[in-house]
């Protein structure tokens, strides 16, 4: 079933607050000559999975790591729940990414440390829970992801779609307001990428948390995607609901749709 | 009338460019060369403050990670105590051997207990236990953060809000710091201790007048200044290996070139630093 039939969420207590979670308006970024990113400006819709999709070296990797701050950009606004971060230095910053939770591409857990210890990394650092309640968070969290039976387990032993699992439970640790997925899929098989793209819409359900994702696997995207936003180039080509992109008159989206083997009656048929 | 029958009119050959002599190539290498080497040191430098600017402002401020610190000296300092020892033992022989040989010239073999003394306390020892750490200590450090960069975990602690330069950078520079002078202490005594087996033991100097010697010539200050040379060089070395390991880039072949760079940077960083210290604690060589 695709996004489109299956309908935005419910979600009462976002019905009073402002639909969009972040906001982007004019985003520049520029590495020497080469300018990625020129003047990106799209939304973040609150409680959805919002998916950020282009071909490789369209610059949406480095869309992201402005939207964290990993980098600063060289111009424009990051607006999160109202506030402009994009300025922000380092120890201002602090509060702000405790509402972001992020799984890398690679997955990035801490290789010299368990599964368990991986997770419970973000309770020690900023909370003042004891460890036994931490223990508790943490098995619980492991257990809801399927992974509780790896908790001693070092990442190197584990499969790609485990180390996923791990990863979002990493991120999900202080229960964040929006998770941000680095091309979740790429290198896994078909059967996992289903069950990761399953798991990105079962901890969203879950957790009530805003995702972005990073992909450019379409079959991942219309099966999860609420808001589908295309980058090219370094500027936002189209953005909407997974209808309204299918419907885009824009022949570069067009041509990236046949390229990537949808078409939009097989969406519509739910054949994706 | 038709151009064809025009009367030809003398014409002066249009101007050829010449063109222009092209440099030799070893020539435009030099000057290349000339220009970025220059450009690298400076931007290294400005890596390294960078770099120290950033540990001094995270370091002074909480959370103060004492679990991290307390792992980094156990791994700076005990972990290194076994590499640092056997120099110490070795160096301390060898320089027994060779300073009875050459004092024998002279009739002058008593005294090695006091050259023995003074070179280690002021000179080898802080030196060879830099070197050792460096190479221990330092090129895991590099090759640590350098594999954790590239497989994006110094990122992923940035997104949980972790400042990764006061997670991982300050702990490192201040074991540095704090256990090289330890390092070099055991240095000191087993470097003596390797002369007096030598000197005494085998080569059979006179034990009292080689332990005499030693106190005699071998006073608080030359002590002090192996351990303040101890201080920089212990920090020099893993500033300079977290630098290269914290900004590695290019996968696994990036790890290893920032490794032996840390390395091979520390090596003649302490070199340098030795006599820009030696210079100025002394008041003699120019500094």
């Amino acid at each position: 079933m695709t996004a489109a039939a299956r309908g935005a969420p419910d979600g009462a207590a976002d019905a009073a607050r402002d639909p969009v979670h972040l906001r982007v308006r004019g985003l520049r970024k520029r590495y020497g000559e080469h300018e990625v990113l020129r003047g990106v400006s799209f939304d973040v819709l609150r409680g959805l999975n919002n998916i950020l999709i282009g071909a490789s070296g369209s610059g949406k990797t480095v869309m992201v790591r402005q939207l964290i701050r990993l980098e600063r950009p060289d111009a424009g606004e990051i607006i999160v729940d109202g506030r402009e971060i994009s300025r922000l230095s380092d120890v201002e910053l602090v509060p702000v990414r405790r509402k972001f939770g992020m799984v890398f591409q690679m997955s990035a857990l801490f290789d010299s440390m368990d599964v368990y210890d991986n997770v419970a990394f973000l309770l020690r650092e900023h909370t003042t829970l004891r460890e036994r309640d931490i223990r508790e968070k943490v098995m619980a969290r492991l257990q809801a992801l399927g992974v509780e039976h790896a908790a001693h387990k070092l990442p190197a032993e584990l499969s790609g779609g485990m180390k996923k699992r791990v990863a979002v439970a990493r991120a999900l640790a202080l229960e964040p307001e929006i998770l941000i997925y680095d091309e979740p899929t790429t290198g896994l098989d078909p059967i996992t990428s289903r069950t990761v793209d399953d798991l990105i819409e079962q901890t969203r359900e879950t957790y009530g948390v805003t995702s972005i994702v990073i992909s450019h696997d379409m079959a991942s995207v219309f099966r999860i995607g609420h808001h589908i936003t295309y980058l090219y180039k370094g500027v936002i080509e189209a953005s909407g609901s997974p209808q309204e992109f299918l419907a885009s008159p824009s022949p570069r989206v067009r041509e990236f749709l046949e390229a990537s083997g949808v078409s939009r009656e097989r969406m519509e048929g739910g054949r994706a | 009338m038709s151009e064809a029958s025009q009367p030809a009119q003398p014409t002066s050959p249009p101007p050829v460019a010449q063109p222009r002599r092209a440099l030799p190539r070893w020539l435009v290498a030099l000057g290349r060369t000339a220009v970025a080497l220059p450009l690298r040191f400076f931007g290294e430098i400005g890596m390294l403050a960078g770099l120290l600017g950033q540990a001094i402002f995270w370091g002074l401020r909480p959370p103060y990670r004492v679990g991290l610190l307390l792992a980094a000296l156990e791994f700076v300092g005990v972990q290194s105590l076994f590499i640092v020892g056997l120099t110490g033992l070795f160096i301390g022989m060898v320089f027994g051997i060779q300073l009875v040989d050459g004092f024998r010239q002279f009739g002058a073999e008593n005294q090695a207990g006091s050259v023995v003394g003074m070179a280690l306390t002021r000179e080898l020892a802080p030196v060879f236990a830099s070197l050792m750490v460096s190479a221990r200590a330092g090129s895991a450090m590099s090759t640590e953060l350098g594999s954790m960069r590239v497989t994006d975990q110094i990122d992923a602690l940035t997104t949980m809000a972790v400042n990764p330069v006061q997670f991982l950078v300050v702990p490192r520079i201040i074991a540095g710091a704090l256990m090289v002078p330890l390092l070099t202490m055991v240095f000191n005594l087993i470097g003596i201790f390797g002369a007096w087996l030598v000197c005494v033991q085998i080569l059979g100097l006179d034990p009292g007048v080689f332990a005499e010697n030693v106190k005699w010539y071998v006073d608080a200050r030359d002590v002090t200044q192996g351990l303040v040379k101890a201080v920089f060089f212990g920090f020099t070395v893993t500033l300079i290996a977290c630098r290269h390991g914290f900004y590695a880039q290019g996968g696994a072949a990036g790890v290893g070139q920032a490794t032996t760079r840390a390395v091979v940077q520390s090596a003649v960083s302490i070199l340098v630093l030795d006599y820009v210290i030696t210079s100025v604690i002394t008041g003699q060589g120019g500094l």
